[in-house]
């Protein structure tokens, strides 16, 4: 199948997500369902990472300010500014569209498998509104959040490596944080996210829904989905970071 | 009744069915047998929608279903039940939550309304204690009447099932053929099953379809296929030695040499 076949079934499929739901009181607990699953279940590795993030990302711009000309409380204002802009939206959605991204296209993959879609369609239910339009409304309601967790968390991090390793003070690190702040910034990662979440969620139950074949298959639509919601998410990086800064 | 006139299904340019017409009629088990490849998995899916047929039309109760709009699609597919060949149970949700599901989508009744119900389709396939246990926790047997449980819960018109025996023993087996059959004279729904298992055929064919390579090579009843004289019926109907030993007795028995003193192996010989 070539790239633009594969593209206007893609088209296809997110056009047909938008059909008048048979009862919404069971979209919506699907909704809520698949919050949990894409933001509840991902929270410990978004803090895990976090918090790492933001340590070493203090520690490598401590190493690098060797000019005594510069007041260590840059530190903390390079810090915020790299963990907001780029590594919480960016860095995050790439270790989302591994742990979420697969996980979807397993979940469809293994849906269409054993004939549970079919068995969904011949019900009269339209599956792609069923089974597609919760997880991309989850992944658009959760991931955003998650950044905003990460962001908090990431600098966290960087201030408690940067206070525990004695190279900044609380208080430098805190007047360095509040420094030249742009609230922009912030509506920045918050759009960077939601363009991340749509391609994480709609790529990766695009590869699940149409799977065909076995488990073999399954497993090549998981990582086929991850690969290129990654590359996806590096270009829209750089197409928004060219816009919007 | 379902009916189907001159239809075509074809992939890539390879006809798979080659006008096949057909009448299933209500209140019986209709049979569409033929050996893998045959076709017969394919004019299933294009009966029930899965499969958009090239040409040829599909009727339910009159209604032409080819030409039908999305919406009336979905009113009519809420009329119809499928078995699938593994079941295709939700794997995330228990038996009761599986059968509970259709009428979650398509009634507003309330809770206990529904718990009823169930229990009343469970309790029709012969099924207890299951409510809380999951498809991965039960055997193929019970999947298959979890399976008929939910495609009967909400009273459809139409019952499909797609090789309902695959996987099962033969005790089994029967049980599910038994069950299909009291289900579609008690409910007088339709019901299509595309199998290849003999014993199906003889225990609830009131309907045969035979295919042979996309087309339709003959059609009558279990009591009328054992007599055929299709060469082609034949050879699938009787592929193994035992039933081939079973023909030739019949042979035999049709000629008067039959002496019911002997054993089978010594009048074969």
């Amino acid at each position: 199948m070539n790239i633009f076949t594969e593209l206007g079934r893609f088209i296809l499929m997110t056009k047909d997500m938008f059909s008048k739901p048979e009862n919404l009181k069971m979209y919506w607990k699907e909704l809520m369902h698949q919050c949990v699953e894409i933001g509840i279940r991902s929270l410990g590795i978004v803090i895990i990472i976090s918090v790492f993030m933001g340590a070493v990302s203090a520690l490598q711009t401590a190493y690098q300010l060797v000019s005594p000309l510069i007041p260590l409380s840059t530190i903390a204002q390079i810090v915020r500014d790299t963990v907001i802009l780029e590594f919480s939206p960016t860095l995050v959605c790439i270790v989302l569209a591994g742990v979420v991204g697969s996980k979807i296209a397993g979940e469809l993959g293994n849906m269409r498998v054993s004939e549970q879609i079919d068995a969904l369609e011949i019900m009269g239910i339209n599956t792609k509104t069923y089974l597609i339009l919760p997880k991309i409304l989850a992944a658009m309601i959760t991931i955003p959040m998650l950044v905003i967790i990460s962001a908090v968390l990431g600098i966290l991090g960087g201030k408690l490596a940067a206070v525990a390793t004695g190279i900044v003070s609380t208080s430098q690190f805190d007047k360095g944080l509040f420094q030249y702040f742009k609230p922009f910034n912030v509506l920045f990662a918050l759009v960077k996210s939601y363009c991340f979440a749509f391609i994480i969620s709609s790529i990766s139950s695009f590869y699940g829904y149409y799977v065909n074949g076995g488990a073999l298959e399954i497993g090549r639509a998981s990582t086929k989905s991850v690969v290129v919601s990654c590359v996806l998410i590096l270009l829209m990086d750089y197409v928004l970071s060219s816009i919007l800064l | 009744m379902i009916e189907v006139k001159d239809l075509k299904k074809g992939f890539e340019g390879k006809a798979v069915i080659s006008g096949v017409s057909a009448i299933f009629q209500t209140g019986k088990c209709n049979l569409i047998i033929g050996s893998s490849g045959s076709g017969k998995t394919v004019l299933m899916k294009c009966l029930v929608g899965l499969l958009e047929p090239d040409s040829g039309d599909i009727s339910y109760g009159g209604k032409d279903f080819t030409t039908m709009n999305e919406e009336d699609r979905k009113l009519l597919r809420q009329q119809i039940g499928m078995l699938f060949q593994g079941s295709a149970l939700f794997d995330s949700m228990t038996v009761e939550q599986n059968i509970m599901f259709p009428l979650d989508m398509f009634t507003n009744d309330i809770f206990s309304k529904k718990l009823s119900r169930v229990n009343e389709v469970l309790e029709r396939v012969n099924l207890k204690d299951v409510n809380n246990k999951f498809p991965a926790e039960i055997s193929g047997g019970m999947k298959k009447r979890v399976g008929i449980a939910r495609a009967i819960v909400l009273n459809p018109k139409y019952l499909f099932c797609d090789e309902p025996n695959s996987g099962l023993d033969p005790q089994t087996s029967i049980l599910i053929d038994k069950l299909i059959k009291e289900i579609t004279s008690e409910y007088n729904i339709t019901t299509v099953v595309n199998t290849h298992d003999m014993n199906s055929v003889m225990e609830t064919g009131d309907h045969i379809i035979y295919m042979y390579e996309g087309l339709k090579e003959w059609e009558g009843t279990n009591k009328e296929i054992i007599f055929s004289k299709n060469k082609k019926l034949n050879d699938f109907i009787f592929a193994s030695e035992f039933l081939q030993d079973a023909k030739d007795m019949r042979q035999l028995e049709m000629k008067g040499k039959i002496d019911n003193n002997r054993n089978m192996d010594e009048m074969l010989k």
